[in-house]
């Protein structure tokens, strides 16, 4: 709380640029595993455990990590998909995590998110025009005003308007994400989360709708937060990148110095793994031993030590903190 | 990263290109499936003529069926009567043609009935999930275990005799059926990505209910629904034979196979054409069933 009265301070003092549009503090998320009928042990699945972060308006803040890292459970609690277990949330500074359901609808509008299947995520019953005019419908504008956007808002994605009488399964993949990121754009969003949204394609629909999402951006002033396993979609989309591992942000940076300058030995032994483009270029490839470990028994200390290369009796005993090593760049590792 | 060079213009001209192939509605792709099914399909003929003759029965029946006539008493089917005559002499073709409308009447009634409230049901049940659908499916459960038919007689001795009895009992022990099915559907409805796509762009529940899962599970609700009918059929027979539904002089079929119980070593007939109604147009509901449930179900292809 004190942090945020500092950065609301510092909005007063003419830094307009400078308060975030959203903050997120010691984000917790604890999916509990009943075993038996009474509750005799609970346990739990730490799936996000403490994130803070913060993204400024107009910036994409790229999220990566491997599978199961809580990076989507993070984006889902963005939108209030999933309640946090502990954790607060706030968006133009206004705290968002505390609110009912009921106070909760009308701020969606501010908030969209692209999915990650464009096969799953739009309703195969409903024509174009319907999906894309429904948050609208949802948000209360008029029915006049919905069918002329609706068509506008297909050109924007690249598609055209006498699409608006089609159905979702009559489209590729690339162009059903057209129509997802129209429907997200529908009701002028200030942030849109988009999880995974190029993973599910082909790599050369891929760049398309990389550049598209980067175009909109742009025109619409839009801030995203992008949640990714691809080192090098995130690398072009992304002006910050958080990486996380086991629940936790382990390293988060500007694009430069992350992917020039790692510094926790997880985002070195990430970025060693994305393939190069030169077969003739050799370098050193971080092999890391073993799987991710359960996040239902995640290891003691700092949860990378079982597989770090140069973990430390330290890191075995001690959690480490996040520290600001440089301006900007947040390591949480004791080598720091 | 080498991919991101390309530029957008490639899809777009793909985008054209792949609008020409198809322009198939849902219903012209059902009815592509359906046509095939033969069987089902002389089925679902028969159920529309079943239908006319509901509606225009007594204008097409040779007879009156309240016409009495003792010069010809349990006769034989013959040109005159086709399906020969019960014991007043009452032409029982006509009967049959006059009882189509009460029996379908009553199915569709009850099943009408006890869908709607079986679909209320198992969208709350399994859309709210937790206690509510705790208590709703174990009342579901809680009826299941009687057999249909002793469910009815008793729900009929609370009531009392009469047909519109026979349409409540049949209706509520049909409740937990279609309770069941919709509340399968709508779990699978509820975890998919664009029912959570909708939730995260602010609907209210009412709205995902209706928009979003209620169309996903019709499909299934119109195949059980069709199927439902014929065993309603049945029941109402069979209640109206036990003397529970119609009563006697009422051209309902199963009251007819009552009624010519007694004759049934000189007269077989008397049973025999009732029965045979009976059996066909329980037949072809189910067989219309099966053949819509193949039609409707996405995963069956040609």
């Amino acid at each position: 709380m004190q942090m945020l009265a500092i950065s609301e301070h510092g909005d007063c003092g003419g830094v307009k640029m400078e308060a975030p549009l959203l903050e997120v503090k010691n984000l917790k998320k604890y999916f509990s595993i009943n075993k038996g009928l009474l509750g005799r042990k609970k346990k739990f699945v730490k799936a996000v455990d403490d994130v803070s972060f913060t993204i400024k308006k107009g910036e994409t803040l790229g999220l990566v990590g491997e599978s199961g890292c809580g990076k989507s459970t993070t984006g889902r609690m963005l939108m209030r998909l999933l309640d946090p277990t502990e954790g607060q949330i706030y968006f133009e500074g206004k705290e968002i995590s505390n609110l009912n359901d009921n106070q909760i609808r009308s701020l969606r509008k501010d908030f969209q998110m692209v999915f990650q299947d464009p096969y799953a995520s739009l309703n195969p019953r409903m024509k174009v025009r319907e999906i894309v005019s429904e948050p609208m419908v949802i948000h209360g504008i008029p029915k006049e005003e919905r069918m002329e956007r609706v068509e506008k808002l297909l050109t924007v994605v690249g598609l055209s308007a006498y699409h608006a009488d089609r159905y979702p399964h009559e489209f590729s993949g690339g162009q059903r994400q057209r129509i997802g990121i129209a429907r997200a754009l529908a009701v002028n969003p200030k942030l849109i989360i988009a999880d995974e949204p190029v993973s599910a394609l082909d790599v050369s629909i891929q760049s398309q709708i990389l550049n598209l999402l980067k175009d909109l951006q742009e025109e619409f002033e839009l801030t995203y937060l992008f949640i990714a396993h691809d080192l090098s979609v995130v690398e072009h989309i992304s002006d910050r990148v958080g990486v996380m591992y086991l629940g936790k942000i382990v390293e988060l940076a500007d694009k430069q110095s992350l992917y020039q300058n790692p510094k926790h030995p997880y985002t070195k032994a990430l970025l060693s793994a994305v393939p190069i483009p030169n077969p003739r270029l050799k370098r050193e490839r971080i092999i890391l031993k073993g799987d991710i470990p359960s996040p239902s028994n995640p290891p003691s200390g700092c949860t990378f030590h079982t597989r770090c290369p140069l973990a430390t009796e330290e890191c075995r005993n001690k959690i480490p903190q996040v520290k600001e090593i440089n301006p900007g760049h947040y390591v949480s590792c004791h080598l720091f | 990263m080498a991919n991101v060079e390309l530029r957008e213009e490639v899809s777009t001209q793909t985008t054209i290109k792949l609008d020409k192939l198809s322009n198939k509605t849902p219903f012209s792709e059902f009815w592509r499936k359906f046509k095939k099914q033969r069987l089902a399909l002389a089925a679902g003929v028969f159920v529309i003529l079943l239908i006319v003759l509901a509606l225009f029965g007594p204008a097409v029946a040779p007879y009156s069926s309240e016409e009495f006539d003792y010069e010809h008493v349990l006769e034989g089917p013959s040109l005159t009567h086709w399906a020969g005559t019960d014991a007043y002499g009452r032409d029982i073709f006509s009967r049959i043609i006059e009882g189509t409308r009460i029996s379908l009447f009553v199915g569709l009634l009850s099943v009408l009935l006890g869908a709607a409230g079986g679909t209320v049901l198992g969208l709350i049940s399994g859309y709210y999930g937790k206690w509510l659908d705790s208590i709703i499916m174990r009342i579901c459960d809680v009826l299941f275990a009687f057999p249909g038919i002793l469910l009815a007689i008793g729900i009929i001795a609370i009531l009392g005799p009469g047909l519109g009895n026979v349409v409540i009992a049949i209706a509520i022990f049909s409740v937990p059926i279609f309770a069941r099915i919709v509340r399968s559907n709508t779990l699978a409805l509820k975890s998919t990505v664009y029912v959570e796509a909708t939730r995260s762009m602010g609907a209210k529940d009412r709205r995902m209910i209706w928009k979003h899962i209620f169309p996903g599970t019709a499909s299934s609700i119109i195949v059980y629904f069709t199927m439902r009918i014929g065993s309603a059929i049945l029941t109402a027979a069979s209640l109206s034979f036990l003397g529970l539904g119609a009563q006697p002089p009422t051209p309902e079929w199963g009251a007819m196979l009552s009624s010519g119980r007694d004759y049934l070593n000189t007269a077989p007939h008397v049973t025999f054409f009732p029965g045979i109604a009976i059996f066909l147009t329980v037949l072809a509901f189910n067989l219309l069933g099966d053949g819509l449930r193949d039609a409707l179900d996405p995963k069956i292809k040609d």
